[in-house]
């Protein structure tokens, strides 16, 4: 039998034993939402700044002028700066995208083997390679060879910093393609270079768009390996063998500079690199949500859901 | 019954269509074949190019300093007395990085705990969203804004009351707070490498099944409980992953380091105060490269810490992967972006 005392005396313990852990539980919770508060509060700082500050500097002559001499009154724009971030992308990409979806291809329709996993492998490490070393690299195959910066050293190296992300969302996105749909193409005596092109990739169209952007926005915002190949400049491009400005190349050249005109330039030159990477990255998202519904309503209409 | 007449239009039709699709040589799958299997060679081939010509662009100042390039610490580009050092940038690497895991990964958890296992419905996807946007911030503006914001912040409010508090006896205290040196710019890189690490381990969390959370809750445990019986143990290695690629991020990081680290270089650049200039192997890079001249040992010297860089992040990334490839295999992409 239980006596009154002894039961007063369980239920001490069970207070104090349930009573620690529900402080714990509380001091814990505490914890984590300071460390959310903690590394939130700055990122959001970073965005505030640069888009109020920037916002401040944007005109129509800042967009399209080229850069005034250092230190003059006259700060003129960088107009040079946002042509030459477009070409390099226009030209890493014709370099990137072709090779990263055929490898892409290759590791969702060939790849199960031993050769398609060290692919796979050096691909992911790769993509998470320190860029400047890209840099170096292709400053000493081509800069060094050839003997002068150019547009093409640039491109060479961002299309090196873009072809492991589609290659891999390539192929994330080619293995969400049913196997059956493979399948009906082989029934019907199709080639499977045409089931592949036809079939398979236009099913996976979103996921490819996706990755190719999602590359697109990474090099945006590359400047370690402009270093190294491109120089900078201050002129609009003449020649694709010589030297070129790029946004986040001249944003770091700004900062460098005492002179308050060109702050406001930096963070005008950060505001519009900003925007550019900010508005692919959400536009993607916002496209592959909505898709994703779009194939869910399709499939509920046809009774699989 | 399908009209007989129907039924000889439609199967005309669908053979047309793979008579069609036949056409071309009978080789053309093959060659598709190579094309693709080309292109996949095509990374292999890159990575082997990058650490030939790293070591052929390096070769010059391994001749002539052997391994001293990798012990000592003077760095002397002046013609005639020339001599290279890279030790102490190898330790700024070290430092840098190491300080800015230590503030990165207990943030990064405390994020990615928040994200998984306590925040309400309404807050997740957009919190989650910021943070996945916020590690497509460019580094070189993360820097900008270091170097024209945060930095007074950090000089007025952290640096300055520690200095008057300790004094330049304590060591790691010692100097004159200026801003632009090793605590600023691990910080500024601490709040670069959290989205990453945060998302990461977010992806993590969530794969972990919740029967396993269920179990925990049925035996009467609290939240944090739950979390540490049966979210942690399962979701260990991944984690360990996650934080290993942070630290790969965080060694190879360049421009904002380069902006904030204030660059000293040779046995000045050797890191022992966090109010002292330092430098790291990606900033000397980025800085000395324009006054290098081409085929000089200056240049060989600036490649062959690429090199060391190289190897370092390279051998990172491999244990990364091998740790994280196991957990989060094909989960939409959680080691990407």
């Amino acid at each position: 039998m239980i006596t009154p005392e002894q039961r007063a005396e369980f239920r001490k313990h069970f207070r104090y034993n349930v009573g620690r852990r529900l402080v714990l539980d509380k001091i814990v919770k505490g914890i984590v939402f300071l460390c959310v508060i903690v590394a939130i509060v700055p990122l959001i700082a970073i965005l505030v700044n640069v888009f109020s500050n920037g916002g401040a500097a944007l005109s129509w002559d800042f967009i399209t002028q080229v850069p005034g001499a250092v230190g003059s009154d006259e700060p003129g724009g960088i107009g040079p700066a946002i042509q030459g971030t477009l070409v390099l992308i226009g030209l890493s990409s014709l370099i990137g995208v072709p090779i990263g979806v055929m490898g892409g291809i290759f590791l969702s329709e060939y790849g199960t083997n031993r050769f398609g996993r060290t692919v796979r492998f050096f691909n992911d490490v790769l993509a998470e390679f320190p860029t400047i070393v890209i840099g170096v690299f292709a400053f000493v195959l081509i800069v060094l060879t050839v003997g002068n910066f150019s547009v093409w050293a640039g491109s060479f190296a961002l299309s090196i910093v873009m072809l492991p992300i589609i290659m891999r969302t390539t192929e994330e996105s080619l293995k969400l393609v049913p196997i059956t749909y493979r399948e009906a193409g082989y029934a019907l005596g199709i080639r499977r270079y045409r089931v592949v092109f036809t079939i398979v990739l236009s099913s996976a169209r979103n996921g490819l768009v996706t990755g190719i952007l999602l590359a697109v926005a990474r090099i945006a915002g590359e400047t370690a390996p402009l270093v190294f190949t491109i120089l900078g400049s201050s002129q609009f491009i003449s020649d694709l063998n010589g030297p070129v400005d790029a946004l986040p190349l001249r944003i770091w050249r700004l900062s460098s500079l005492p002179y308050d005109s060109a702050v406001t330039q930096g963070w005008g030159a950060a505001f519009i690199l900003i925007i550019m990477v900010l508005s692919i990255n959400i536009g993607v998202r916002y496209l592959f949500l909505r898709n994703k519904e779009k194939t869910f309503l399709k499939f509920k209409k046809m009774g699989a859901v | 019954m399908v009209d007989p007449l129907i039924f000889s239009l439609m199967t005309t039709r669908y053979t047309v269509l793979a008579i069609k699709m036949k056409k071309g040589s009978p080789y053309i799958d093959r060659i598709f074949k190579y094309v693709a299997i080309g292109a996949a060679t095509y990374v292999l081939a890159i990575i082997a190019m990058i650490v030939f010509n790293l070591v052929s662009g390096s070769a010059q100042v391994w001749q002539q300093e052997g391994i001293s390039f990798l012990t000592g610490s003077d760095w002397n580009s002046v013609e005639g007395r020339e001599s290279y050092g890279a030790a102490p940038y190898i330790m700024g690497t070290i430092v840098n990085a190491g300080i800015a895991m230590l503030i990165a990964v207990p943030l990064s958890f405390g994020i990615a705990m928040f994200l998984s296992e306590l925040s309400p419905k309404l807050l997740r996807t957009p919190l989650a969203m910021i943070i996945e946007l916020l590690a497509a911030v460019p580094s070189v503006v993360y820097g900008l804004w270091g170097l024209l914001v945060f930095r007074t912040y950090i000089k007025d409010w952290i640096e300055v009351p520690l200095h008057d508090v300790f004094g330049d006896q304590s060591i790691i205290f010692a100097g004159t707070p200026f801003g632009l040196d090793i605590l600023t710019a691990s910080i500024v890189l601490a709040i670069m490498i959290i989205p990453t690490i945060a998302s990461i381990s977010r992806e993590i969390m969530l794969a972990v099944p919740n029967s396993q959370r269920e179990a925990a809750y049925m035996l009467g445990a609290t939240k944090w409980e739950a979390f540490r019986l049966a979210v942690l143990p399962y979701s260990k290695s991944g984690l360990i992953g996650a934080t290993i690629l942070g630290l790969g991020r965080a060694v190879g990081e360049t421009m904002a380091v380069t902006m904030l680290i204030g660059n000293a270089t040779g046995a000045a650049a050797i890191p022992s105060s966090l109010f002292q200039p330092g430098q790291t192997m990606a900033s000397i890079m980025a800085n000395e490269f324009a006054e290098a001249s081409q085929g000089g040992l200056h240049l060989a010297a600036l490649v062959g810490i690429g090199l060391i860089l190289f190897i370092m992040a390279f051998g990172i990334n491999v244990v990364a992967h091998l740790l994280v490839a196991r957990v989060v295999k094909s989960h939409e992409g959680a080691v990407l972006a």
